[in-house]
């Protein structure tokens, strides 16, 4: 027999933003299980109408700090969709460097400063003694070469301002492209180092669910097409329509499932359970060991699957860096069209979906937005509700909060972008 | 203003905001921490530790973000009464914007969200943090501005506060 009790997690630690969890537990059976996302909010639905359609972008990336790059990129894609903006070769060039400059820097964030100490039994990476400090080092050096890359493609880590619609204010310079060569060969050996710790992680949680992921043929940020792992593809203008809302009362967030119910996982997993034969030669030459385990349902590959994104994003840059040659472009011509766009691209999360429509005017008359938290967090809260379940007598609560805290972090998610752009057709709340 | 061994005893807050500062602020400190980690002691962040903030005082606390709830407002007034010195970083902080676009909404913008800033217990308009305790400093940008946040964090290191 069980006693009731109540476990809650305020201010999950080691994740992107602000999220409690609370558990009941009466008798032997877990009764709720509650995410509450509070970060708070800053309505950028209603925001952005009525904005120019060129303004946008820059407006969208301040959704989140962690990841502008993603948003940056794909609202800028569906304002160029809607609008009828081709961009060049050479701009989808940079924007596949942009996007493989901030995997590296934001998943050696999550993975070495926030899922590492729980690999080495420590609260804080700043707590790494003797032998372990060396890895605290190696760990800023790969985030460091990620922050640099950034910077050089497009001006700035944070809301990177050389992304504009149809081009790139700068090109990277024939030395810039050089130094990051340099910088990427540097720290492919630690990157390697780095996968096989998280391979030897014993960290497990199985449980049957669905994956989604763009489908591309270089392992890119986009598809055409995205995947359900039951074998179903759909043409990302369609995207939405396969999604039912989840309004979550006591969330500032709120969620996703796929159409007929499904709970389903985006991010680094998703992506390599469904289309890791399309990742770089060299990638699949020296992780091959890590890529035997994929499809995988362990949560904790969630991890696995991201250290091994950073070794594909050193060896995709390299090529690109190594062998295109940039030239600066002029200023595209645009004009303020009426038309309906659509863009999703693979954030460091996960799937990451905008729809833009624009006026006439050229200003926007609404936006949609599917977040990959959003997508997840049905399922972390499932995840806790089965984790506690099945851990009930035979670990104390401190334990169990570890375990929970250290089974939603595999997850990486992302709160700020949980929470800032919502629909709130809510029945109001009693 | 030293403490503990001589090091600098600094907290880092996020309030209403996307978070980009903080990023900016890591980002800074991980390409100083050669030169750094003998001299600051990073007592309280989120993102690294899971020890939160209660009430232990600090030296610095460097502060992210408008405020929006009054659940904020009192969390950051608690805040000062800990620390020595406050800094407000990145434009969300200094002036509100562009975290406290709901302020210029119009009527019918307004009735879509009036339902939800009621259920969150939010405070009429987004606020920069000087409008409810004393600030220090301030290092402008959106994100922050990583060569004014080093400049200030120098002068802060070698005691010059």
């Amino acid at each position: 027999m069980h006693k009731d009790f109540d476990v809650t997690i305020e201010n999950l630690s080691k994740i992107e933003g602000h999220a409690d969890l609370e558990v009941k537990v009466r008798g032997d059976r877990v009764v709720s299980t509650r995410l509450r996302i509070h970060e708070s909010k800053r309505f950028f639905t209603q925001a952005i109408r009525g904005m120019p359609f060129n303004a946008v972008p820059q407006m969208v990336s301040r959704i989140c700090g962690t990841c502008s790059s993603a948003h940056l990129t794909c609202c800028t894609e569906a304002v160029e969709s809607a609008i009828g903006i081709e961009p060049s070769e050479q701009t989808i060039m940079q924007r596949k460097l942009l996007m493989y400059a901030n995997n590296i820097r934001d998943h050696a964030m999550h993975l070495y400063f926030f899922c590492l100490p729980d690999l080495l039994g420590k609260d804080s990476v700043l707590d790494l003694e003797g032998d372990d400090k060396e890895l605290l080092h190696k760990a800023l050096h790969v985030k460091g070469a990620g922050a640099d890359f950034a910077k050089i493609v497009g001006g700035r880590v944070v809301h990177p301002p050389f992304l504009q619609l149809g081009r790139f204010t700068n090109v990277p310079s024939p030395e810039q492209a050089k130094s990051v060569v340099k910088q990427l060969d540097e720290i492919r050996p630690l990157a390697l180092e780095f996968a096989e710790l998280f391979h030897k992680s014993k960290f497990e949680f199985r449980r049957s669910t669905h994956f989604i992921a763009s489908m591309n043929d270089d392992f890119s940020y986009r598809g055409e097409e995205l995947m359900v792992s039951n074998g179903v593809h759909i043409g990302k203008d369609d995207y939405f329509d396969h999604l039912r809302r989840v309004i979550i009362p006591y969330s500032t967030a709120t969620g996703f499932e796929f159409e007929g119910g499904m709970g389903y996982m985006v991010g680094a997993l998703a992506r390599m359970n469904l289309n890791k034969s399309s990742l770089h030669p060299d990638t699949k030459r020296d992780c091959g060991k890590y890529l035997h385990e994929f499809p995988s349902d362990n949560v904790f590959h969630n991890n696995l699957a991201q250290a091994v994104e950073i070794i594909h994003a050193i060896d995709a840059s390299k090529e690109i860096l190594e062998t295109q040659v940039f030239r600066p472009e002029p200023p595209v011509k645009m004009e303020a069209k009426e038309g309906t766009g659509v863009a999703a691209v693979e954030a460091p999360r996960g799937t990451l979906y905008y729809m833009m429509k624009i006026g006439k005017d050229g200003k926007v008359r609404d936006g949609t937005l599917v977040i990959p938290t959003q997508q997840n967090q049905v399922n972390i809260e499932k995840d806790a509700h089965k984790l506690v379940q099945e851990s009930l007598g035979k670990l104390d609560v401190d334990r169990l909060r570890d375990q929970i805290e250290k089974l939603i972090r595999a997850y990486d998610p992302c709160m700020s972008c949980a929470s800032h752009f919502l629909r709130l057709k809510m029945k109001k709340a009693k | 203003m030293m403490s503990m061994a001589g090091k600098l005893k600094a907290g880092f807050f996020s309030f209403t905001g996307d978070e980009g500062c903080m990023v900016t602020v890591l980002e800074a400190i991980s390409s100083h921490f050669a030169e750094w980690s003998g001299k600051l002691d990073i007592a309280f962040w989120k993102v690294l530790r899971s020890r939160d903030w209660i009430d232990e005082d600090m030296d610095v606390a460097i502060v992210e973000g408008a405020i929006s709830s009054y659940e904020e407002e009192e969390r950051l007034k608690h805040l000062r009464e800990h620390c020595k010195v406050l800094v407000a970083v990145g434009s969300c902080a200094i002036t509100g914007a562009p975290s406290n676009h709901r302020n210029f909404f119009d009527e019918r913008r307004l009735g879509e969200i009036a339902d939800f800033l009621h259920r969150f217990d939010y405070r009429e308009k987004v606020q920069p943090l000087k409008d409810f305790v004393k600030v220090d400093y301030e290092v402008q940008g959106c994100p922050v501005d990583e060569a004014g946040f080093v400049k200030l964090m120098e002068k802060l290191l070698s005691g010059g506060a």
